[in-house]
């Protein structure tokens, strides 16, 4: 693997990590992590369409004209959403009830958009479905963290298996409300960018 | 008064930002300044007015189980295009964005200079699409579904244009380097999300 692969394949997992340094993909990534189940489906289902929407746009980069081309990539990534959807539907409606519109806003989730105009208008399809699986797992990784926190302390369970028991049911842990409703989400998302640009000073902002 | 009580729930209760995270990314990135964020506040309140009950309409008249017999006739009972929902809302939103986009640059010059440069940005907004395919599963019809458009987007013009005075106000204060910038914002828009969580409940 050369310098440059590398490159596109690791640093969107920390270093321009979408979520904690772009700021992109928010609205699902605090929504859709109450539970791992959730998180975990709605990674699959970001990697499904980022990573074709990226070769599907890299192979049209030359023929889509300048002007149209927000639209055009709209119409190609609500296709490609809507097989996801479909499919979630016919296979784990369960989760896909959970998931609620939040399948639907893969749409204009800011991370696909993004990718599709920041890499794929401009590179091979090859390198853009590198690119596309590569910021799906930063986005995966940062929903399944705080998936898990949200879970275990929100109501001491991981996959819905009990790992603390919790007083209502005759254990010993008091399950911490908080995290199960929004402000917890905010506050552990917070908290992790906070982690991460201590570790790594150069990520540090100057301006509050 | 049914109407009046779906929109108190719409801008407090079940706040579109901050109880459903809708239009984060825009929330976060167009909130360091007041002046901007009542620009982008008043465009996404503008956009949700029209194109909530406009998606209505597609629903309805074009997409929903057997909506086509007015076009045409007994043939279309059994049709169901609700499946291609996703595609019809987002392209009614992009089209209709370009249309009001065109429309306030001829008409009001002034609205213009201070929308401009955020009306593109509204059609990948979440939170316009959100609250169509919101305003679809709670099966609203035209009046409620007006409502319901007008009453998030001032939920999101309340909740960014405070959150940008939090941050006006925030400059000043000496915050620990690794949290400064999003870190800050993020729990900031916590503790607003916690102080939103007292109107639960609220009934007229």
């Amino acid at each position: 693997m050369n310098k440059e692969t590398n490159a596109i394949l690791v640093d969107p997992l920390h270093l321009k990590n979408p979520i904690t340094l772009h700021v992109l993909g928010i609205c699902s990534a605090l929504a859709v992590t109450t539970k791992m189940e959730t998180a975990v489906v709605m990674s699959l289902a970001l990697t499904f369409v980022l990573v074709l929407s990226n070769i599907s746009i890299s192979l049209l980069r030359n023929k889509i004209p300048g002007s149209i081309r927000i639209i055009t990539q709209l119409a190609i990534i609500a296709s490609l959403v809507i097989v996801a959807d479909q499919v979630m539907k016919a296979y784990i409606f369960d989760v896909s009830k959970q998931l609620s519109v939040f399948v639907g806003l893969i749409i204009t989730n800011c991370i696909v958009m993004g990718r599709a105009e920041a890499f794929a208008m401009g590179n091979p399809p090859l390198k853009s479905a590198i690119d596309g699986f590569a910021n799906s797992m930063g986005y995966a990784i940062v929903l399944l963290l705080v998936g898990f926190f949200r879970e275990l302390l929100g109501s001491g369970k991981i996959f819905g298996i009990t790992i603390m028991e919790s007083v209502n049911n005759g254990g010993w842990y008091f399950p911490n409300g908080l995290m199960v409703l929004a402000p917890g989400a905010f506050f552990l998302i917070g908290l992790m960018i906070w982690l991460q640009r201590t570790l790594t000073p150069e990520m540090q902002e100057e301006e509050n | 008064m049914e109407l009046i009580n779906l929109a108190l729930k719409a801008i407090f209760v079940e706040n579109i930002v901050l109880a459903f995270f809708l239009g984060m990314c825009s929330f976060l990135a167009v909130s360091k300044k007041v002046d901007t964020a009542m620009g982008l506040g008043l465009a996404v309140t503008f956009v949700l007015a029209i194109t909530t009950p406009l998606n209505n309409l597609v629903f309805h008249y074009l997409l929903k189980e057997g909506a086509l017999t007015w076009m045409l006739g007994d043939t279309a009972q059994d049709m169901d295009l609700s499946f291609l929902g996703f595609i019809a809302y987002i392209a009614t939103i992009a089209a209709m964005v370009q249309i009001v986009e065109m429309v306030v640059e001829k008409f009001s010059p002034a609205l213009y200079a201070a929308l401009g440069v955020f009306l593109p940005l509204i059609a990948v907004n979440c939170a316009i699409l959100g609250s169509s395919l919101f305003m679809v599963q709670r099966e609203y019809d035209l009046a409620e579904s007006t409502v319901y458009g007008i009453g998030s987007g001032i939920g999101f013009w309340m909740a960014i244009v405070a959150l940008a005075a939090i941050r006006e106000k925030l400059k000043y204060s000496n915050v620990p380097p690794g949290l400064r910038g999003l870190g800050i914002t993020f729990i900031t828009t916590g503790l607003m999300a916690m102080g939103f969580m007292i109107f639960a409940g609220i009934q007229l």
